[in-house]
């Protein structure tokens, strides 16, 4: 368990670090803020695109794993939790895996 | 009581040091390490918001017009500041370590740590820019 643990947690690592900079800038600012503004129907044609899709949805599920893993070992260790690490556990992957869920509901299935 | 090794549980309860809650304030190393893994909200507050920017776009215009109408809400404007800091931070603090944990020997020499980072924060201009185009057109 822990090696695939681990290679989640390096893979979401990377994805995230190439990634997620960028799509924030993007969407949490540029586009909100009207600094850029494309129209809809180009970004609906990118979004729905099977590869896009599949980018999305392997951004989304490593990222999430990526983080469950630090954010366990942060509460357990930074924290002097040791106590709760069952419980950290359960809410840091038991999060990723329905966040991971949710994402493709979202992403292959809903549209 | 006695456990499989034989110790007492009071006698282990003897020696157990102390380390205070906020022993990662003592060192500035000790800081960064702490704000490079809190960085993990950041990452997790990005897929759940850029998931929902996603789930607006393929839900039509009107959503997706509320969504970027909700986006510029100042508190969403300051979430998305701060997140993008923890994130980027993420990131540069990612690809520096790389070449500790990538080893690639070439003609039985190991690559210098300097460009391995280097390929590393160059695959990140090129990724950037790849979205950036494809978001804008």
């Amino acid at each position: 368990m822990e090696p695939l643990l681990w290679l989640l947690f390096s893979g979401g690592g990377m994805a995230a670090a190439l990634l997620i900079p960028i799509l924030l800038v993007l969407f949490g600012l540029a586009l909100p803020l009207g600094w850029l503004s494309p129209d809809h129907a180009h970004l609906h044609a990118v979004v729905t695109n099977p590869l896009t899709r599949l980018v999305l949805l392997g951004l989304s599920v490593l990222a999430l794993f990526h983080a469950a893993h630090r954010l366990r070992y942060t509460i357990v260790d930074g924290l002097q939790l040791k106590r709760l690490a069952p419980a950290s556990d359960a809410v840091c992957y038991g999060g990723a895996l329905a966040g991971s869920a949710v994402a493709a509901y979202l992403l292959v299935f809903a549209y | 009581m006695t456990g499989p090794t034989g110790y007492t549980e009071f006698r282990q309860r003897l020696y157990r040091p102390r380390v205070p809650l906020l022993w990662w304030l003592r060192q500035r190393s000790y800081l960064v390490f702490v704000v490079r893994e809190l960085s993990s909200v950041a990452v997790g507050w990005s897929v759940v918001f850029l998931l929902l920017a996603a789930r607006s776009i393929m839900r039509g215009p009107d959503a997706y017009r509320q969504f970027l109408e909700w986006g510029a809400r100042p508190w969403m404007v300051l979430i998305n500041l701060i997140a993008l800091a923890f994130v980027v931070f993420h990131a540069v603090t990612w690809f520096n370590l790389a070449p500790r944990a990538i080893v690639v020997n070439l003609r039985g020499r190991r690559l210098p740590a300097g460009v391995v980072a280097g390929v590393h924060f160059g695959a990140w201009v090129v990724a950037s820019a790849i979205v950036a185009w494809l978001v804008v057109g």
